[in-house]
């Protein structure tokens, strides 16, 4: 895969539905976990924002008169439904991953012209349409593996906002240790102060349940660049660009700023650094552009996480440099074969 | 405007222009920033349309006024005074007589000498044209301004709150509290309507709404002078 064009370009169907069918495969062991720690939740999220992807998919096909077979085929709208359902919290109402998923897909996807044309990342537009817009249902997220939810209550609480008795939503949500390390160390408390406090949230590394998720995410990317159906540069750049943040911040004053293991198993940096900041459409064309871009989104995802208003910055940091991403290519095209360096 | 002059001005086509055609907010896109800010809800929109609308017609009447008697070189200066002391007469009524309003479109309301609907009217036609067609210029560019920013407003409100006509007392005073429509009953809410990605894509689909009525109508017309080899001549 060393495509040394800008996007959009034409490109053989069955590669690019392999490529995705390649990269589902590679998120499963990652979303295994997820479940395994966070409930069905995750499950519900994905089957409904998949079926309301395909059927978006389908509907603005067909009024956009463009073949709807390969289209559906080349699954890009299920992998987007999917990365945007592993995005929400898993105690959530069904409609939010429905107006998510809808979202991404006809606005962000096809009024920019379709697969190939679109400058933003669908997933993370419609993440972000739906963090500024729900911002309460959007934050609240259940304790690992300790909620005691089955598969029916998540499913009744999907679609009929109830839970079983003697559970209360504000009772059994709470903040992320992203969120809780940021709320705490505003309010004067250093790293390791927080972190003993919260013992059963922060777990060993980077937050109980959190750090499994990031390290079988990490697995999965690994894989996909074994077999070479990602570049190494973005993921290397991303996560590079976050752990020199962190160590700077750190070395500097290491009870304010949390180490930078911290910063790379929490959240969803590995999800963002291997599936999410890696879509061939919206990111960098060329190796070096790649490599820009890359660590363009791991430095802004320190910052936002540190001194934005937002716990988590993965969404945002990839859509500030999806729109950067017309003036990387541009300064960084590779040159074009046989052209010295003074013409 | 190319069939306006002093004896027969053509009214009806400077109206549909200002509705329609060159509409200030459709298609010129002038006065965004007003336009997105303030369109959250219909009263919003109207109060802030109405308001435009009257320095409108103030400012393009008293340029097409002067229109002779002041240098090219100096008529930008010219016209920024004009439309500067209209908005300040504006702005000092609306804090007199709706201060409600006035609190809520706050900075808007100054900002409306700024908006270059109003200096681009008085540059291209008021300067140009009779002080009635410039009368009727300014007013239905307005209006054009007006609807639009109701329809945007009606649209973000509907969206972002489930209700219509809301506070419609700060417009049309105490006994239009009732004015209010709620839609939704027991609706939670879209704030992304409100907040100002609401606007830019609520104002793209209206603009794309008015090119597809456009392109409907242009191949409708199309198909009758097809149709009518007769009717070529005559419009031609």
């Amino acid at each position: 895969m060393s495509i040394i064009h800008s996007s959009p370009y034409i490109q053989n169907n069955e590669n690019v539905s392999r490529m995705m069918l390649a990269v589902i495969l590679a998120l499963i062991p990652g979303t295994l976990v997820y479940i395994h720690f966070f409930g069905f939740g995750v499950l519900i999220n994905i089957i409904i924002a998949v079926i309301t992807a395909i059927v978006c998919e389908v509907t603005v096909l067909k009024i956009r008169q463009r073949p709807v077979k390969p289209f559906i085929y080349d699954g890009t709208a299920v992998l987007t439904a999917i990365l945007l359902a592993l995005a929400l919290p898993t105690l959530t109402p069904w409609w939010l991953a429905a107006l998510g998923a809808g979202f991404a897909i006809i606005i962000a996807k096809h009024l920019y012209g379709g697969m190939g044309y679109n400058p933003f990342n669908p997933a993370m537009v419609g993440y972000a349409m739906l963090l500024i817009a729900f911002p309460k249902e959007m934050t609240a997220w259940i304790p690992a593996e300790t909620h005691g939810l089955n598969f029916f209550d998540t499913l009744n609480y999907s679609f009929f906002e109830t839970l079983p008795a003697g559970m209360s939503y504000d009772a059994l949500t709470m903040a992320t240790p992203l969120d809780s390390i940021k709320t705490q160390l505003s309010l004067g408390y250093t790293v390791d102060e927080i972190k003993n406090a919260n013992a059963s949230l922060f777990g060993n590394i980077a937050g109980y349940g959190w750090e499994w998720i990031n390290i079988m995410f990490l697995i999965g990317g690994i894989i996909l660049i074994l077999i070479k159906v990602i570049n190494w540069h973005i993921p290397v750049s991303m996560l590079g660009a976050l752990a020199f943040m962190a160590m700077i911040f750190n070395f500097s004053d290491a009870g304010s700023y949390p180490p930078i293991s911290f910063h790379l198993f929490s959240g969803a940096a590995m999800l963002g650094a291997f599936f999410i900041a890696t879509d061939p459409v919206t990111a960098a064309a060329s190796n070096k552009g790649r490599l820009i871009y890359g660590a363009g989104i791991g430095i802004l995802i320190y910052i936002i996480r540190t001194w934005g208003g937002y716990p988590d910055a993965i969404a945002f940091s990839v859509l500030l440099m999806n729109m950067a991403v017309p003036m990387i290519d541009y300064y960084s095209k590779p040159p074009v074969f046989g052209a010295t360096h003074e013409s | 405007m190319n069939n306006t002059n002093q004896n027969g001005t053509n009214y009806g086509k400077i109206i549909y222009d200002g509705l329609w055609v060159n509409n200030p907010a459709f298609v010129q896109l002038l006065g965004l920033c007003p336009l997105l800010a303030v369109s959250n809800t219909v009263i919003n929109g109207l109060g802030l349309g109405l308001a435009t609308t009257l320095t409108l017609v103030a400012s393009n009447m008293m340029v097409s006024m002067i229109r002779h008697w002041v240098r090219p070189e100096i008529r930008i200066p010219v016209f920024v005074l004009i439309i500067a002391s209209t908005v300040t007469i504006i702005e000092l009524s609306m804090n007199a007589w709706f201060h409600e309003l006035y609190n809520i479109l706050g900075i808007f309301i100054p900002l409306i000498v700024t908006n270059c609907a109003i200096i681009a009217r008085a540059e291209a036609f008021a300067s140009k044209n009779t002080v009635p067609s410039s009368f009727i210029d300014g007013l239905f560019m307005g209006l054009g301004f007006t609807a639009v920013l109701v329809t945007l407003g009606a649209m973000r409100e509907v969206i972002g709150f489930g209700t219509l006509f809301q506070q419609a007392h700060l417009m049309f005073g105490e006994a239009a509290r009732g004015f209010s429509i709620t839609l939704f009953e027991d609706y939670r809410g879209y704030l992304l309507a409100i907040l100002p990605p609401g606007a830019f894509l609520g104002l793209g689909f209206l603009i794309a709404g008015k090119n597809i009525i456009d392109k409907k109508r242009q191949a409708h017309e199309k198909h009758i002078i097809e149709k009518s080899p007769k009717a070529t001549e005559v419009l031609s």
